[in-house]
């Protein structure tokens, strides 16, 4: 299946299999689970976003506006780069660039919701936990995610889910953001079939996922 | 973006790529040093031996606070205190160390070449943390982030290394980074204390004036007492009088000029009190940087999984 011209090329070694999720059902998506975060607890006083990079940056802000638009007060907003927490940086191949991490306040006795794009094995979920709580002691950490996948590897689970999708761990969802990508979706990847050589003079599909897209979100079958 | 090396033995032959990735990695992790915790686990369960054969206090304490930082387990020998003093031989020393099974060696040694020497006999990743007259590429890289921070760029920066070329491994690092990453530089210093030759990698002049004049950047290197045998200029006063910084020196250079010194500073020798001490110092920031290069090396040789070498 061919994707919509809207979409960015997948990954090399992947095609696109499905659309999860359009711009407009994505901003839906996101106004539900602020207002969701809204009424688990109206005071909001107290309430900090702090996004997994990459995504789970912009996809915070927006949510924080979201808030700010529901209940008057816009809470601040931290991005956590949980790489220096890995558990498996002893087994990547090369060492993830570093960004850095920024909480903008003390996190001591607030309602803290980390907010990343992807729920897959949770191990990114536990590495961003442990790094919060070297940041203080929070009243409460909730989680917000805007795709839970499954194959959970850790006791994990989210509080606020934008979509639940079931998927084979080989997939990949693709999220899109406007402020990274230049387009709001979310995408379903298959891994590429090996194919018989004569492929080379083929489908333009192939051509498409042969593009280098660097900065797109990508949650592989590997552990993070 | 990435550092394909398994050692850090020198500038030299790295490629402007890796210089970009080492400091943008630096960058990303000063932060940590702000935080209330200042410790994150990246390398638990890692263990790194610091050799040093001479003596130091900034190299020495920022590689420990790097590897605490990071979580690795260190340990620091100073000759003063080890074997050394009964005559064990470098390669005997390192070999013993290495049965303790240590992931990484950083080394400190008078001998050009010591580090180069290590990479060829041992298991561990080897950072030269100065060796000799030859390479201290750890201080060029922290210079070159303290420059990139406050001038936004390394590329088309007009930087003077002022001082004794001769003995100066920090001259020789800083030299092949900044022209590597597009920088010009100027080189200054007595004609005793110039070793023959350097003239084909940069300009040299014997004033200092000239040398500062419309500079971006000042770096001042230590007159190393400790390695000079001969008499290389009469007198310390003379040599303040010829090639010292001073304010009024400062004022030849542009107006928002920084100066740098890797330190210990000889107050009064190469930089008179009034300029290190001056609105254009960046010295007390390149320690600060100091420790987020040293954290973004172990990083990069210890982090990932195992390089090919």
């Amino acid at each position: 299946m061919k994707p919509p011209s809207s979409h960015a090329a997948a990954p090399p070694g992947f095609v696109f299999a499905r659309e999860l999720m359009d711009a407009q059902r994505l901003s839906r998506t996101l106004a539900r689970m602020a207002h969701e975060i809204v009424e688990h607890d109206p005071e909001v006083g107290r309430l900090v976003l702090v996004g997994v990079r990459t995504r789970g940056v912009p996809m915070a802000r927006r949510l924080a506006r979201l808030i700010g638009e529901t209940a008057g007060a816009e809470p601040p907003v931290g991005a956590l780069d949980i790489t220096l927490y890995r558990d498996d940086l002893t087994t990547v191949a090369a060492q993830p660039v570093i960004q850095a991490t920024h909480v903008p306040c003390s996190i001591d006795n607030r309602r803290v919701v980390l907010v990343d794009d992807v729920l897959f094995t949770g191990r990114t979920v536990r590495a961003a936990l442990d790094e919060l709580v070297d940041f203080g002691r929070p009243a409460r950490i909730e989680l917000a995610v805007l795709v839970d996948r499954g194959h959970r590897e850790l006791p994990i689970r989210a509080d606020y889910v934008g979509q639940e999708v079931s998927t084979s761990r080989a997939q990949i969802v693709q999220v899109q953001l406007q402020e990274d990508d230049g387009r709001d979706c979310v995408v379903l990847l298959d891994r590429e079939r090996a194919q018989p050589p004569a492929r080379a003079a083929a489908p333009p599909a192939r051509t498409r996922a042969k593009a280098p897209r660097p900065q797109a979100a990508v949650k592989k079958g590997r552990r993070r | 973006m990435s550092y394909p090396h398994r050692h850090l033995l020198g500038i030299e032959p790295l490629l402007p790529e890796h210089i970009t990735t080492i400091l943008d990695t630096a960058e990303g992790l000063r932060e940590v040093l702000d935080r209330p915790i200042k410790k994150v686990p990246t390398l638990r369960g890692r263990t790194v031996v610091n050799l040093f054969y001479e003596a130091s206090t900034r190299t020495r304490a920022s590689f420990e606070v790097a590897q605490k930082v990071l979580s690795a387990d260190s340990l620091t020998i100073t000759t003063a205190t080890s074997s050394v003093q009964k005559g064990e031989t470098l390669l005997d020393t390192a070999r013993n160390l290495e049965a303790m099974n240590p992931d990484m060696i950083v080394i400190r040694h008078g001998s050009s070449g010591a580090p180069h020497f290590l990479a060829r006999h041992c298991r561990s990743a080897i950072v030269n943390a100065g060796d000799g007259a030859h390479e201290h590429p750890t201080q060029a890289l922290l210079d070159a982030l303290t420059l990139r921070q406050k001038k936004g760029r390394l590329e088309g920066l007009e930087v003077a290394i002022v001082g004794d070329l001769l003995h100066s491994r920090v001259a020789r690092s800083n030299l092949w980074l900044l022209t590597k990453m597009g920088a010009r530089v100027r080189l200054c210093g007595p004609p005793t204390l110039v070793p023959p030759g350097l003239d084909h990698l940069a300009p040299v002049t014997g004033s200092i004036d000239e040398a500062v004049e419309g500079a971006d950047a000042i770096m001042m290197l230590r007159v190393q007492m400790e390695r000079m045998s001969g008499g290389f200029f009469p007198s310390l006063r003379e040599y303040h009088r010829l090639y010292g910084l001073t304010v009024e020196r400062v004022k030849r250079a542009r107006k928002d000029v920084v100066i740098l010194h890797p330190g210990p500073m000889n107050r009064g020798v190469e930089i008179a009190s009034e300029v290190a001490d001056g609105p254009w110092s960046v010295i007390l920031d390149q320690v600060t940087n100091g420790v987020a290069i040293r954290m973004a090396v172990l990083y990069l040789l210890l982090g990932g999984a195992e390089a090919a070498s």
